[in-house]
């Protein structure tokens, strides 16, 4: 089998400062993988890295998705490979509708697919459904692409086009952060809608909460760059009772 | 053609023979390069015009040679030779093409991605479909329908002839021949344009809409638009086509003048993408236009929005002057420039009647080596008791060798009358760039769309049908100035 994602021994500069530090990590189809690791560990980075975003270069290693390199993939074309990012601060878009904004998401796809542009009718209905699921309502969604957005509904607005693109590598970066208790919910029983066996997912995560929703298969340890530690589940909980102090004395 | 013959012998004796000779040319498409007296007349023989008209244009034509083309604009405009351009052009019929496949792909290409309809693609590259006159306005065949109605909507040639008493009233009301030099220079040679006048107590029944364009080269072009909305009207009307007009560089200097009375509005839109010339800045449109409404009666409102996307040099700025109690003046604009494109725009609100509002916002988007320039007054006259202005200017700069500049010109005598003024500058970032190519949507269309965003509160002030078209317009205009 070969593996939905695979990235080799990356190495990874922001300017001049190297931030990866030789990255190893294998996800299967349908695997959902957690990282975890302190504040300033990469984790944002390698999220970026693997988007393909400018001005963060490439040292070394390789990235392999379905087994072809994306090195060499503009961010849109990865995205359009499957490649989603749900980030950790959502951007605001002013004066872009919601609906203009999705609608020009799943037609790049339906454009290079060789198909037809979606039709609007039947796009808004099945945009309202979707989000009728993550509680987000039909005023939100009228709104200008996360412009006023609580950071609750900026969460919640990144799942929704999440399930909207069915992408088949979603990388979740601190999806949890800025959530009460119900709120994270919500979102964790969207995500956990959209488990498939086609689809893997990288729930980056500073805190265990949530790894309670989303159920990971593997658990990793980031922290200064490398992966200190892999296991299952159970890590995370170690991982909560004795902090983040000891790993890097782990390496 | 008696009419013309006669008018012609009137101008034969007035100034002895012809210099040019070429009234024995007269069934001809043109008249010869040049501008003078002559050519005055011949304009006004050629579109049978009364004697009143005829002195008008003279007027103006000796006003204009004592004026100086305006030098206050942030802009370089190269020297006009107006000599070497012809004044007049007959309405002709161009060689209708069979079908599209006769068309330059490149153009059928463009016509695509604004998503013209096919018939109407045809009608626009001049397959036979329609007849397509240049200088002259297109018949309307909405005519009948609106004349039910009580409207009027005809060429001003036309007007000229049938609704004497109307044009004489109004015409140079609100741009007089003398205003600027530019609208002198049109008064003296204008060879069409639009009449509209609608009626007491008319709520105009459609959009009305012309297309203005240009086919032949080194035709200046200086059309004359009036509309008049009398008690109680409304009207709305659109000018311009998103479609490219392509040419050599060429003059266009028209005037528009609005009179709304007691309780009337009008609703004056504009879509302008003639040709900006290459991405050398060679060739491209001059468009040096005086645009201007009157809020006579009390209430009457005013609105112009424009979306000016072409041209190598725009000199516009859309004005109001709102006389009457409580009346209205709005201008929503949306100036995008390009490559070596180069724009002055903006507007004048001119508060005379008590508790007089308007409001300006105004969007400019400058890429490539382009300068974009908003150029507005607001001026509170003693007599506006407790008039308001509410300005917003936002400038939108896509790379870092275009430039951007506000100029904004406050005069207040009268110490109840508010003004708020904001502004911005901002560029496209980075943040917002990466999200959107996260999502999957391409570069252009990235920009096209987060630029759209920019100008939303203008574009939404357009005609319904044609929003989907001026905001594909936006995206195209912009293609290559990324990456
Ligand atoms: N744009 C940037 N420029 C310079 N340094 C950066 C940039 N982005 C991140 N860094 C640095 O890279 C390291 C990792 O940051 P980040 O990936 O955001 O960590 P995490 O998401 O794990 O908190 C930090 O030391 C941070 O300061
Ligand atoms: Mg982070």
């Amino acid at each position: 089998m070969t593996a939905l994602l695979e990235i080799r021994d990356l190495h990874a500069s922001v300017g001049d400062k190297p931030i990866l530090k030789g990255i190893s990590l294998t996800i299967n189809p349908g695997e959902v993988h957690a990282i975890m690791g302190p504040n300033g560990s990469g984790k944002s980075t390698m999220s970026y890295v693997l988007a393909g975003r400018d001005g963060y270069e490439v040292t070394g290693g390789d990235i392999l998705m379905n087994g072809v390199s994306m090195l060499e993939m503009e961010p849109d074309e990865r995205a359009r490979a499957g490649m989603f990012l749900a980030f950790q601060y959502p951007v605001e878009l002013p004066g872009v509708g919601g609906m203009s904004f999705l609608r020009a998401a799943v037609n790049a796809r339906h454009i290079e697919a060789g198909e037809d542009e979606v039709d609007q009718l039947g796009f808004v209905k099945l945009v309202r459904g979707k989000a009728r699921d993550l509680g987000i309502d039909d005023a939100m969604l009228k709104r200008a692409v996360n412009v006023g957005f609580s950071g609750g509904e900026k969460k919640r607005y990144e799942i929704l086009q999440m399930a909207l693109l069915e992408p088949t590598m979603a990388v979740l970066d601190e999806t949890d952060s800025g959530l009460d208790v119900d709120a994270l919910r919500i979102v964790s029983e969207g995500v956990n809608l959209l488990r498939d066996p086609g689809r893997s997912m990288l729930v980056i995560t500073h805190y265990q909460r949530l790894l309670d929703h989303i159920v990971p298969d593997y658990v990793h340890i980031l922290a200064g760059g490398k992966i200190r530690k892999s296991g299952s589940k159970e890590l995370a909980l170690e991982v909560e009772e004795s902090g983040y102090a000891g790993i890097d004395d782990a390496a | 053609m008696a009419a013309t013959t006669e008018t012609i012998e009137q101008v034969k004796e007035a100034t002895g023979t012809y210099k040019y000779g070429f009234v024995t040319d007269i069934e001809s498409d043109k008249a010869p390069k040049g501008l003078n007296e002559d050519i005055v007349r011949f304009i006004s023989a050629r579109k049978e015009e009364p004697e009143w008209m005829l002195e008008w244009r003279l007027k103006a034509y000796r006003r204009w040679l004592t004026m100086e083309s305006p030098d206050w604009a942030k802009l370089d405009i190269p020297p006009i030779d107006y000599q070497d351009s012809y004044y007049y052009s007959a309405p002709k019929t161009v060689k209708k093409l069979d079908s599209l496949d006769e068309v330059d792909p490149e153009l059928l290409a463009t016509y695509e991605k604004l998503g013209i309809p096919l018939n109407e693609q045809k009608r626009l590259a001049n397959v036979a479909v329609d007849a397509v006159f240049d200088s002259v306005s297109v018949a309307t065949t909405f005519r009948e329908e609106l004349s039910k109605a009580g409207v009027i909507f005809c060429p001003i040639s036309e007007a000229i002839r049938d609704y004497p008493e109307l044009v004489q009233r109004y015409m140079g009301l609100v741009v007089p021949v003398g205003d600027n030099y530019f609208a002198a220079l049109n008064s003296a040679v204008f060879t069409d344009g639009s009449f509209v006048y609608i009626p007491k107590g008319v709520r105009c029944p459609m959009e009305l809409s012309t297309y203005f364009r240009i086919n032949e080269q080194n035709t200046g072009q200086f059309e004359r638009t009036l509309i008049i909305a009398e008690d109680e009207a409304y009207v709305s009307y659109l000018e311009g086509c998103t479609a490219p007009q392509r040419d050599e560089n060429q003059l266009h200097a028209a005037v528009v003048e609005l009179v709304a009375m007691t309780d009337a509005e009008i609703k004056y839109s504009t879509v302008q993408n003639w040709y900006p010339g290459d991405e050398n800045g060679k060739g491209g449109i001059y468009n040096f236009v005086t645009k201007r409404g009157v809020c006579r009666g009390d209430r009457a409102k005013i609105s112009w929005t424009q979306v000016e996307t072409g041209s190598a040099i725009t000199w516009k700025y859309p004005s109001c002057v709102l006389r009457g109690k409580d009346s209205v003046g709005e201008f929503y604009s949306v100036a995008l420039t390009n490559n070596h494109q180069q724009a002055d725009t903006g507007t004048k609100m001119i508060h005379i009647g008590e508790g007089s509002r308007s409001t300006i916002i105004s969007k400019g988007i400058s890429a490539g080596l382009s300068q974009n320039c908003y150029r507005g007054l607001v001026h509170m006259q003693p007599t506006a008791e407790n008039a308001r202005n509410f300005t917003q200017c936002d400038s939108l700069l896509i790379g870092d060798k275009c430039g951007a500049h506000t100029v904004p010109y406050i005069v207040s005598r009268n110490p109840s009358a508010k003004i708020e003024h904001e502004a911005t500058t901002s560029r496209i970032s980075e943040d917002q760039m990466f999200y959107c190519l996260q999502r999957g949507i391409g570069e252009e269309d990235a920009v096209s769309l987060i630029v759209n965003g920019f100008c939303k509160e203008v574009m939404k002030e357009l005609p319904m049908e044609f929003v989907v078209e001026a905001q594909k317009l936006i995206g195209i205009s912009l293609e290559g100035s990324v990456g």
